[in-house]
């Protein structure tokens, strides 16, 4: 069973963010580039159906230079293969030339499943997963808690939580799954597993490796416009409830919770 | 060249050990040292990932690490509880001198079983009546036909009562000292070896410490390590090493406690302000991130020395007492900034300065380490910089 992960380096979920002059970006210094914690259960889970019904684990990821140290994190804790896709003219892409890029570097390779995060902590928007499904022409099972591939390993049944109940389909082999929390606990990087990722194969693509137009993509290639970020309201002041007996508080807060916090 | 820059590789070693750190020992560090816990499980764990051993070149089936990250590691596995951490790290002094000492027979036989799989091991030297002072050794290796008969006993001995491996240390001859004492290296399921008390100390709870019997313990020709009278090289060769580790533990007992401190003196509020803004706190926290650069430093240069095969006796003495009564120190101010706070059973500050204080006795107390140092630099010992 051969797999591909997709993983997007995203800044560490507890860096804090500053907005940049512009706007709409945000203030890349000082910032830890991490593997997305989506990402990383898809790498899991490529492992653990790896271990057992064999076949290799590719990682595929698109990005600046940096994106490697992720990769390589992928490969320490036993992926086989990188694949970076790095090209000056993918700087500022949006979420469907993202997708339109790995489209073009996995539809070659041999591959029975393909892990994406359910979204990226980053932008959260959620539409790689879908788009790449999309392109590839495979399907797609989105927000998935649990994986099975069937003993013969050709068809997967995926599961779904949908308010509090789960839905399970099934499909027929190659398919697309973007994980959601709860899938697996990812294993740690080994130290023997650290010291072998840099001699496992990694391969960088430029977008002339892979037959697309630079005007296609990028700042200039987008579809979706980034008009302005905005940091979240501060915090307003606590409030604290007043009332003689524990009875007397609770009546306050009920009340307040459902005039003032609209919460019912 | 002097470049402190970590390369990916090491940064990422980093990470797994300060993440196994913050997961594993973390979350049970208080709890094992009130209940002076074995910390099995984390162990396991650690040799899982090839956290244990990491002194052992790959061809024995260890991960091979050069001296720099080792102790850049250490320092991680260290932070949330050295107790745990050095449990993990004993592993490296205990096959320290089969490394030096043994032959490549004996290190694939006796390393490579210690690596195959989660087998952990101890450091025999110590003995009720000799300490600092090694030549006093009673420990008979009485020689026969065909090896050795071992009478005697240890004491203090860490992870001795669980120990798969015992690298021990005996004397052939109690008449030459010093250079009667030959380095053994003793699987626990030899006929004879027996575990006395389990000791009840005042810190380092998670770490087991005990006295270890040796009744006719009968050992081949392929148990020593080194040549007879070999023995106490090997064990300061280990030392020397062990002495580096320690100053890395110290600089994550001394992290940890600034960490604890000055969170405290952000948060803390007397006379309606942070206890941080009084200078008389600000000059301690200062002092005592001072001693951290300082250990830290000493520490990766001395392990850059290990790298280049410098001898580094002298300096790892002096590095030795110097981290130790750093940790001391600090630990102390820490739970004196805590106040009433740091002072109370089952806070991190007081668990701190309790594990400080065996830093100053263990591996050589601070006293034979000056002792070391000071003979050193009269015979012109020292380093050149």
């Amino acid at each position: 069973m051969n797999v591909i992960v997709c993983l997007k380096q995203v800044p560490d979920t507890e860096t804090q963010i500053k907005i940049a002059p512009d706007g709409k970006s945000i203030v890349t210094d000082d910032i830890k580039w991490v593997m997305n914690p989506y990402d990383e259960y898809g790498v899991e889970e490529a492992l653990r159906l790896k271990e057992k019904f064999g076949g290799e684990v590719t990682v595929v990821s698109l990005g600046p230079k940096r994106v490697t140290e992720s990769i390589r994190t992928a490969l320490a804790m036993g992926a086989d293969k990188g694949i970076l896709i790095s090209d000056d003219a993918l700087e500022g892409s949006d979420s469907l030339a993202t997708a339109k890029a790995l489209a073009a570097a996995i539809k070659d390779l041999d591959y029975d499943l393909i892990f994406t995060g359910q979204r990226g902590v980053d932008d959260d928007m959620g539409v790689v997963g879908a788009s790449l499904a999309e392109f590839l022409d495979v399907p797609q099972f989105s927000v998935i808690v649990k994986v099975e591939v069937a003993e013969d390993g050709k068809s997967v049944k995926a599961h779904r939580p949908v308010e509090g109940q789960v839905l399970v389909v099934e499909s027929s082999l190659p398919a697309l799954i973007t994980t959601q929390k709860g899938l697996n606990e990812p294993r740690y990087a080994t130290l023997p597993g650290i010291m072998k990722a840099k001699k496992k194969p990694f391969e960088e693509k430029t977008l002339a490796d892979l037959g697309l137009d630079p005007a296609k993509v990028g700042e200039g290639g987008r579809k979706v416009k980034i008009l302005e970020l905005t940091p979240p309201p501060k915090r307003g002041e606590g409030k604290i409830i007043e009332g003689e007996t524990p009875q007397e508080k609770a009546a306050e807060l009920a009340k307040l919770l459902h005039e003032e916090a609209k919460v019912f | 060249m002097i470049d402190f820059s970590l390369t990916s590789d090491q940064k990422r070693l980093l990470e797994l050990a300060r993440d196994f750190s913050e997961k594993e020992i973390r979350p049970v560090a208080l709890e094992y040292d009130r209940d002076g816990t074995y910390p099995e499980a984390i162990l396991k764990k650690a040799h899982e990932l090839g956290l244990m051993y990491t002194n052992i070149p790959e061809e024995y089936g260890g991960s091979g690490m050069d001296y720099v990250t080792h102790y850049v590691v250490t320092e991680a596995l260290n932070y949330d509880c050295c107790a745990i951490g050095q449990m993990i790290g004993i592993s490296h002094l205990s096959t320290g001198a089969i490394l030096f000492g043994g032959t490549e027979e004996q290190k694939k036989k006796f390393l490579g079983r210690m690596t195959e799989s989660y087998r952990s091991s101890c450091y025999c030297l110590t003995e009720p009546g000799a300490g600092s002072d090694a030549g006093a050794m009673r420990t008979m290796a009485k020689k026969t036909s065909d090896g050795y008969v071992i009478n005697g006993s240890k004491c203090y001995i860490t992870n001795g009562r669980d120990s798969d491996l015992l690298c021990l240390f005996a004397t052939t001859d109690r008449t030459l000292g010093t250079k009667g004492i030959c380095c053994f290296a003793v699987p626990r399921d030899t006929p004879g070896i027996s575990v006395g008390r389990v000791e009840d100390k005042m810190g380092h709870r998670a770490l087991t410490v005990t006295e270890i019997f040796f009744e006719n313990v009968e050992l081949g020709r392929e148990n020593l390590i080194g040549e007879e009278g070999q023995g106490f090289k090997l064990a300061m060769m280990a030392l020397d090493r062990g002495r580096v580790n320690i100053m890395a533990v110290c600089t994550a007992i001394a992290q940890k406690a600034f960490d604890e401190a000055s969170n405290w003196a952000r948060e803390r509020e007397q006379f309606g302000q942070p206890i941080g803004n009084f200078q008389a706190i600000q000059f301690m926290l200062a002092d005592i991130y001072a001693l951290i650069l300082a250990t830290r430093a000493m520490y990766l240069h001395m392990g850059w020395m290990l790298d280049q095969n410098i001898r580094c006796t002298v300096e790892a003495a002096s590095g030795k007492f110097f981290a130790t009564d750093a940790a001391m120190k600090v630990t102390t101010d820490a739970v004196q900034i805590l106040g009433g706070s740091g002072y109370m059973k089952g806070t991190v500050v007081e668990k701190l300065m309790r594990d400080a204080k065996l830093t100053q006795i263990f591996e050589g107390t601070n006293q034979i380490n000056r002792m070391v140092s000071g003979r050193g630099i009269l015979s012109k010992q020292c380093i050149q910089f």
